[in-house]
This record gives structure tokens, sequence and C-alpha cells, in this order.
């Protein structure tokens, strides 16, 4: 008596899942974000220092710099920059899909922090009497780009500017500096090609003003960043570039294409390979599989989770898993088949002795990524999320998932004493 | 199709002694190679300098490198890359920190050619070197952590042996990646590590059926039985190795063959593993757990004669 609802059932979620998987793998896939070694973009790796000599570097200052960083980033427009702090006293950026590097990295190393001197490097005013997001670019009389500043007090501006109007010619200049560290000299840049100093007016009256205009060869660009730079707020530290590491996008993007094509070749021969070995037990292992990366894309996706090359090594492993898990599941059937049982007992005592064992396995794996996870830093990190997630995917898909597809043939009662499908010859049978 | 070693008198346990002498050489032989040649070590692990070109036209690889030999014969960049709109930036990296004269030649030629002196810096392999040495840490770590969890469910003398099986064929990667000088970057690293979860994974799924063939076991009082024992297991888990085996390193080699150059080493690495993974499932932990679990036996029968009255 075969039942035929089950088989019907089979067929339904079958059908089912095929539609979903058919309908929106293509775009699960292409929303996964790829990390550096994929895409292309650069990566530097910041020592943190203490900005002023006795300063703390603890978690809140980093955290404080992290956030800073990530305005920064946002200047520039890179979507998704991944910011992250490591050990004690470091952070690392990473900006997928970066084209200007350059700009980038002076952009997120530098201080901000704006000081007035005179020419004998003596400070006159600094970014603290800065009105809070007062800075704009703008334009002078002759059409220059230039950065306008807003002062909290006309008066202190006034004092300053009384002051050096007072000196004589050559010396009566205000020199801005972005960044001007111990040992710099106005004098020394001043020979230079390329000074480091942003601008020196010469000041001949007292300014009774708010208002502190930035010229100098800026093109328009660079006054909109270095508005919104000193609108972000200087850093509370100072960055050191320890390493950086840039991977072209082209490099990258041919890189995944390749691998993609070369994954679907394996995922091809396993399934070719499955089919043959286990017959009909194959056909199930197939569907179960697909399920698995479709999952697996899915999951990695709703976490946000960066994909890397580590990660696809770590889907290749979970892929090897997951196939693993369905070949210790069918041989232990074949087993309890060859033994004289019937096919629906084989099958319930098979799924049952077979689960210990790949529940022993599993958890053993999660349980050293999981302590890859706890103390890798980077992509040793990555590597190990991506492997949890694959690990607790393929149990669900292997063991539960295959289960329910291949005992809804087996209780229909349609493929009793028919060992064959099962890669079981008669006469392997032992009588009971 | 089928395989059936059911039928077959297989001896694993027969052959153990070389085994053992195979994996120890080869494990000596890492050690030797490791001390002498040692591992070649890319632009990850090895302070180096990179020198970022600027071009008005779009760059490619080899001409970057063209550029480089144009200079002088000493100049061959171990890595080069190319960003921006056009591929008007091109990065390469040297191993070993250019001097001052050197970085003078090539502003000088790149100033000439493309109009723009090019930036360059010196790379510090500190965090390549960092992440190796985090990934050892944890690896050794999740040892201990593996141990302690197959103590429990199996017992302690399972988990020493599936951690002797593990590290050596993490080192067995590293030996032969030593043999041949392949460069070793980053990726090597997720490649020992995935070879770190396979191993352990296979080897303790071949513990599973000693257990349970122990635990439906007549009698296991010497050598004698738990050979008979590990062999019946292994016989019954072969199929499942093979396969399984079999099936990873399909999506291995199909990286390796059709992935890209960027990630051929990495595949290679994982091939190796899987082969290692397997041997040592089958002919290192099995073997090494039975002769720590006879003498153990052997001991318990030495301390209490009584028991074996019956």
């Amino acid at each position: 008596m075969v039942k035929k609802g089950r088989i019907f059932a089979f067929f339904l979620i079958v059908g089912l899942l095929a539609g979903l998987i058919g309908s929106t793998v293509i775009g699960t896939a292409k929303e996964i974000k790829l990390g550096l070694d994929l895409q292309g973009g650069f990566e530097i790796l910041y020592q943190v220092h203490p900005a002023e000599e006795g300063d703390v570097i603890d978690d809140d200052v980093l955290s404080a710099t992290v956030s800073a960083l990530n305005q920064r980033v946002n200047v520039i427009g890179v979507s998704e920059p991944n910011i992250s702090i490591e050990g004690e006293d470091r952070i690392r950026v990473q900006l997928a899909g970066v084209e200007d590097q350059q700009t980038a990295r002076e952009l997120l190393s530098t201080e901000a922090q704006l000081s007035f001197r005179d020419v004998n490097d003596e400070l006159m005013l600094d970014g603290a009497d800065l009105e809070e997001g007062g800075a704009s670019p703008s334009f002078d009389e002759n059409n220059n780009p230039i950065v306008t500043l807003t002062l909290k007090d006309a008066s202190l501006f006034a004092d300053v500017t009384r002051e050096l109007s007072q000196r004589p010619e050559g010396e009566n200049l205000l020199v801005i500096w972005l960044d001007y560290e111990e040992g710099d000299s106005f004098q020394e840049e001043l020979m230079k090609e390329e000074p480091k100093f942003m601008s020196a007016p010469r000041v001949g009256q007292t300014l009774n003003t708010r208002n502190v205009m930035i010229e100098g060869s800026f093109t328009l660009e660079e006054t909109r960043f270095l508005a919104e730079i000193l609108n972000a707020g200087s850093l509370p530290v100072q960055l050191e570039e320890m390493y950086s590491n840039s991977v072209g996008a082209a490099l990258g993007e041919e890189a995944m294409e390749k691998t993609i094509f070369a994954g679907f070749i394996g995922i091809a021969l396993i399934f070719a390979y499955m089919l043959f070995y286990y017959r009909f037990m194959g056909i199930i292992a197939i569907i179960s599989l697909s399920a698995y990366i479709f999952l697996v894309l899915l999951v990695f996706n709703w976490m946000n989770a960066v994909l890397t090359l580590p990660g696809i090594a770590a889907l290749i492993l979970g892929v090897g898993m997951a196939v693993d898990a369905n070949i210790i599941t069918y041989e232990r059937i074949k087993e309890e088949i060859r033994t004289g049982k019937s096919i629906m007992s084989a099958f319930r005592a098979g799924s049952r002795r077979s689960l210990s064992t790949i529940l022993d396995a599993n958890i053993t794996t999660i349980l050293a990524a999981s302590v890859l996870f706890y103390y890798g830093t980077s992509s040793v990190q990555g590597f190990a999320v991506m492997l949890i997630v694959s690990i607790l995917t393929s149990f669900i898909t292997s063991v539960y998932g295959s289960r329910l597809l291949l005992g809804l043939w087996v209780n229909s009662r349609i493929l009793n004493k028919k060992p064959r499908l099962f890669g079981v010859k008669e006469d392997e049978i032992s009588e009971l | 199709m089928n395989f059936n070693f059911q039928d077959r008198n297989l001896d694993f346990v027969k052959h153990r002694k070389k085994f053992f002498s195979f994996s120890i050489a080869f494990t000596l032989l890492g050690i030797i190679l490791l001390s002498t040649i040692g591992l070649n070590l890319g632009i990850d692990f090895e302070s180096g300098s990179r020198v970022e070109v600027m071009s008005p036209e779009p760059l490619t690889a080899e001409q970057v490198i063209e550029d480089f030999a144009q200079i002088g014969d000493g100049y061959v960049p171990d890595d080069v890359t190319l960003a921006g709109d056009q591929n008007e930036y091109g990065y390469a990296q040297f191993i070993g920190v250019l001097n001052a004269d050197e970085i003078a030649e090539i502003q000088a030629y790149f100033a000439e050619q493309y109009g723009a002196e090019p930036n360059t810096s010196t790379v510090s392999p500190t965090v390549g070197q960092e992440l190796a040495q985090n990934a050892l840490i944890s690896v050794l770590i999740a040892s201990v952590g593996i141990i302690i969890y197959v103590a429990i469910r199996f017992e302690l003398l399972y988990g020493f042996a599936a951690i002797i099986a593990l590290l050596h064929d993490a080192f067995f990667i590293i030996t032969i990646f030593s043999l041949l000088q392949i460069e070793i970057n980053v990726p090597f690293i997720a490649a020992v590590l995935t070879i770190v979860g396979y191993s352990i994974n296979d080897t303790i799924v071949t513990f599973d059926r000693i257990r349970e063939n122990m635990k439906n076991a007549k009698r296991v009082k010497g050598f004698a039985d738990l050979s008979a024992i590990v062999n019946k297991s292994l016989v019954q888990t072969l199929a499942r190795s093979i396969n399984t085996v079999v099936t990873v390193m399909f999506a291995a080699a199909a990286i390796m063959i059709f992935g890209g150059e960027a990630i051929r080493s990495f595949a290679f690495a994982l091939l190796l593993g899987l082969i290692a993974g397997t041997y040592s499932s089958l002919f290192l932990a099995s073997q090494v757990w039975l002769v720590w679990k006879a003498k153990q036996l052997e001991k318990k029968r030495f301390d209490s004669p009584a028991e074996n009255e019956a």
C-alpha cells in the first residue's frame, strides 16, 4: 500500500524550495558585502598615540576616535566603512572600493588640530576658540576656493590681530597650521616649495570679527573636505600608520568571478558524485546541499557580515561538513539495510545512530571555531564566524532537511524492498 | 557503485609502525626544513617597501613590472596592485626595505615617465606576524578546549590522539610549503585553520565508531581485542572517509584549477591538508589511541589481577 500523499508532499516542498531559491539567490548573493581582498579598496592599521603627553589611551578614547573616524569617512562618501578597535591601542580602518587613497589617508590621519601662530610659532589661537560646526567652504572675491571659520568670540580675534598688526612688516603674519607638531617651524617651512602650514596672511589692522578666512591654493574639493573635517572635530589622539595595504578592485573582481565559477564547478562535481554513489539518496543530498548553500548566503547577508577569502575557505569546509553529514547518514542506512532490516526500519535506525556521530563532530568543530572567534583577530575571526554559521546551517539542512525529505519517501512505502535504490545489492544483505 | 570493504581483510593496525615512522620522519623533515631554509614568507610577513605610482593613463600590472625592470635589474616587485577609477594608481610592493639611493632612482624614473613622483613607504610586517601568532595561539587554546570536550564525551586518550592528528596535519602543510618554497601570505593561515577544522571533524567521526564498537564488544582484554575493534571501526567508516574527502577535494581542486592566481596556493594548501587529515584519522589518530589504550589496559590488569578471574 503506497501512500501517495507523502510523495506529493515531497514534490511540493522541493517545488517551493526551488521557487524560493531560484527567485532570490542571485539577489542575495549580490547583496553580500565583499571584503577588501575580494572587492578592492584599502586598509590601514593605526597605532594610537596620546595627542598630549600624559593622556591615557583607554576604551572611551578609542571609541571616540572610531566615531570621529567614521564621520570623516562619511566625508569621503565611502559606504560601509569598517572601522574596528584592535588590541589595546590600535584601530583598523577598512575602506572598500575607495579610489582616491591618498586623500582618504590624509583625511583619516589628520588630527584636525587647527592653530593660529605668529612667525615665531607662538600659539595665538587654536581649535578651542572656534565655533563648533562653524567651518564652511566658500570663495573669495577672485572666486578662489577658501574655507571660512567662525570664532566663538570676536574680541579674541581683535586682540590677536591688534597685537600682530603692530609688529614690523614680515613679522605681522598670522600663520594658520593644521596639525602643528612640536618642532615645526614657520621659518623653515617658508623655504620649502610646499610648506606645511596652510596659509600665512598678513595682518594690517585690527579685525573685530568672528569670521576668519583661510586662503591657500585649494581646490574646491579640498575646501569642502577641510571644512567638513574641522566640523567633524579633532581627533583626541595621534594616529600613526603602522601598516597599509591596498588591493586593486580589478584584481579583486577578477579573482572573485573566477572563484565563483570554480565554486560552481566544484559543487557540480560534488552533486554528480553523490548522485552516482548514493543513487536515490544522492538526489536528497543535492536538494539539501542546495538549501544549505542558499541558507548560508541568506544568514550571512542578514548578519551584515563581510565575506573575505578566509570566509570562502570556511564556506568550503562547511560544504564539506554538510556533505559529510549526508554521507555519514547514508552509509549508516546502507549498513542497516545490509544487516537485513526493512528499508523503513533501516532508515530509522540509520538516522538515529548517525545523529550522535554528526553531533559530536559538529560540536567539537564549533567549539574550536568559537575559540578562534574569541581569541582571534581580523581574518581569523572572520573565518570563525563563517565556520560557525556554516556548521549550524549544515546541521539544519543535512540532518533535519535530509531526514524529512528522505522520510517522506521511505514512509510512503514506495521504496520497500528496493535496496538497489540505496546502492545496496541484494546479495550483500545478510539474512536476519 | 560501492566501496565494499566489509568482506576484505584490511589490516590497518598491522602496519601501524610504518605509519608512525612515516609521520615521525616527515615531522622531523619539517623541523629540519623550517630551521634551515624556512618558509618563503610573502609581503604579509616580511618588511618591505611600497611604491605608489601615479599615471595620467590607465596602468596595467605588467606595465608597472616592466617599468621597474627598466630602472634596473634588482627591481622586481613582489606584488603589484592597481587602484583608481581608471587604474591610474599602481602599488608595487617589494620585500626588503629600499634604501635612499634606490628610492631616489625609482622616483627619478617615474617622475620622468609619468610626470609624478611616486610615494614610497615602508611596510612593516607586524600585522601578518601578529595574525600568524594569533592564529597559532588560538589553535592551541582551541586544542585544550577540544581535549576537555572529548574527555567528557569520550575519554581523555581520544582527546590527546585527536590533537596529535590535528597538529600533525597543520604541520604537514607547513612542511610541504617549506619544501616547495611556495610563498606564504595571510590566506595560508586561513587554509591551515580550515584543515584544523577538517582534521578534528574527521578524527571525531572515526573515534565515534571506535567508541561504539568498544561499547558493543563482549571482551576487551588486551592489544589483540583492541586492534580488532580499531580495524573493524576503520573498515566500517572507510567508505565514508573516502567519500567525504573526495567530495571536499572536488571543491578544493576546482578552486585550485579555475580559481585564479591569487587563490591558487591557498587551494593547494587545502588539498594537502585534506589528504593529511584523512591519512591521520585512519593511520595516526586511531593507531596512537590503540597503543595508549593497550598500555592503559595492561596497567589496569597489572594493578588489579583479581578482576580477570571470570
